[in-house]
């Protein structure tokens, strides 16, 4: 299974190296957002508005932490179910954010906007959030705080450990996996 | 009756039950039960695949850190599921049981650091800031004790649980398929390896309930009944045939236990409902 170290912003020469199965290590920027922080997203993208970070070359984090306890950087923050956020990626890719961290299946239409727009989908351990708080570095909520933890916040992380489900070839971790290991 | 007809009625002040309710989601949400760490502990030794070996090792990590310095192993600190037996000699005082059920869910899920997850109203999805309502479920029963039940149950799951009332013709294969069938469209959405708790027979809503509280039992433990016991350990390895792993990215750890509780039912009916749990099987009791 090879292994990478990538840092954020990602470039075309990450994504193209990237395929279903590999273990990736990602450090630098990301954004959290979740559905309720997605439709206002959307909906500055729908009224020709700028979005409140630039999201070129940018991955995204489907996670909404636990408050903090005092002297940590963050809560646990662990990976929220990504296809809820499905109808609401399109706009994103469009204004070219370049990957995707979450647990759980995409939609065939978002697994071929992810070949079209040159992007990737990671899967992070569902249920391991205390564990992936502590490769969180810095937090600070970059937009919409009246959403209480589905608020954007923008993590600086060091060796966040991700797997590569799809990727730019129309590979699918999860298919590819379960195929592997079923004895039905 | 013993003592001449004279009944001994013990009293509790709700006050008792609300800190118990406080300590047990904090408790829940913070410390995997010896339990499910031995579970997974096995279940490391017989994962086939390589990356689902390096995924139980950080669920085993995680729960390591989520103990040590007592913080939630997971974000989503779910639904505050409480079950309540209560003795009938037994008599509150000092304030209404749910409400102090509620109290007890606000004070841990602010003292705990736990996440706020639930919104007033399933469609202007307004979020009550402290957890509560609480989903409470009380029962009767003999003697002078209260057991509480702390079940925090996490929303990506519970969305992959189903509900199916068969035709009593389809019997135990159409019982295991159904079952399959649910954990395999639900994939890697529930968090697995999961724990299934399953409720077979009496109404819709008491299978739906023996479900739920099959996720009360301590993991590992079988069924009393030999018949259920063997039920579900034939469910394990079926389940445990679909190849989906842990985390979903393949593997042969896709269920750590499945749970039955099953009840009388109609001539008519076979309900059967699925509540699933993600590998967080967060449990914990105490009897006052």
């Amino acid at each position: 299974m090879p292994e990478y170290t990538l840092y954020t912003p990602l470039k075309d020469d990450d994504i193209t190296k990237l395929k279903a199965g590999d273990r990736v290590n990602i450090n630098g920027t990301i954004f959290t957002a979740r559905d309720a922080a997605h439709k206002k997203l959307v909906e500055l993208i729908d009224k020709g508005e700028e979005l409140p970070f630039d999201i070129r070359g940018q991955v995204i984090y489907y996670a909404g932490p636990a408050p903090a306890k005092p002297g940590y950087v963050i809560g646990p923050v662990g990976p929220t179910t990504s296809g809820r956020m499905d109808s609401l990626t399109v706009p994103l890719l469009e204004k070219g954010l370049k990957g995707m961290i979450g647990k759980g299946t995409r939609s065939d239409e978002i697994k071929k906007e992810l070949m079209s727009h040159r992007a990737v989908y990671f899967a992070a351990v569902g249920g391991a959030a205390a564990l992936l708080s502590r490769k969180v570095k810095k937090a600070r909520v970059a937009a919409y705080p009246e959403l209480g933890p589905e608020a954007v916040f923008e993590l600086e992380v060091k060796d966040f450990p991700v797997f590569v489900v799809n990727d730019i070839y129309g590979n699918d971790l999860y298919q590819q996996g379960v195929s592997e290991y079923s004895r039905e | 009756m013993p003592n001449g007809g004279v009944v001994f009625i013990r009293e509790i002040n709700v006050t008792t039950v609300k800190n118990a309710v406080r300590d047990l989601c904090i408790e829940a949400n913070c410390h995997l039960g010896d339990d499910t760490v031995s579970v997974l502990n096995n279940s490391v030794q017989r994962e086939k695949s390589p990356t689902g070996r390096e995924i139980l090792g950080q669920i085993i990590e995680n729960a390591s850190i989520a103990h040590q310095e007592e913080i939630p192993m997971c974000q989503d600190t779910g639904f505050a599921v409480v079950f309540i037996e209560m003795g009938q000699e037994i008599l509150l005082t000092g304030g209404n049981l749910v409400e102090a059920v509620n109290e007890g869910v606000r004070e841990g899920y602010t003292k705990g650091f736990l996440r706020k997850s639930m919104v007033r109203d399933p469609i202007e999805r307004v979020n009550t800031e402290d957890n509560t309502p609480a989903i409470v479920h009380i029962q009767i029963v003999p003697g002078q004790q209260i057991k509480i039940i702390a079940v925090p149950k996490g929303g990506g799951s519970e969305n992959m649980s189903a509900l199916k009332m068969l035709k009593p013709v389809e019997g135990v294969d159409g019982i295991i398929k159904f079952v399959t069938e649910t954990v395999k469209n639900a994939g890697p959405n529930p968090c697995p390896p999961i724990v299934v708790g399953l409720g077979i027979g009496g109404t819709m809503e008491k299978a739906a309930l023996m479900a739920k509280h099959a996720l009360t039992r301590p993991l590992g433990q079988k069924s009393d009944d030999p018949g259920t016991a063997e039920l579900e350990e034939k469910l394990v390895r079926e389940i445990n045939n679909l190849g989906i792993g842990p985390q979903g990215l393949g593997g042969s750890t896709t269920t750590l236990a499945v749970h039955i509780e099953r009840f009388a039912t109609h001539i008519a009916c076979l309900p059967v409902a699925v509540n699933i749990s993600c590998h967080a099987y967060r449990h914990k009791e105490i009897v006052i």
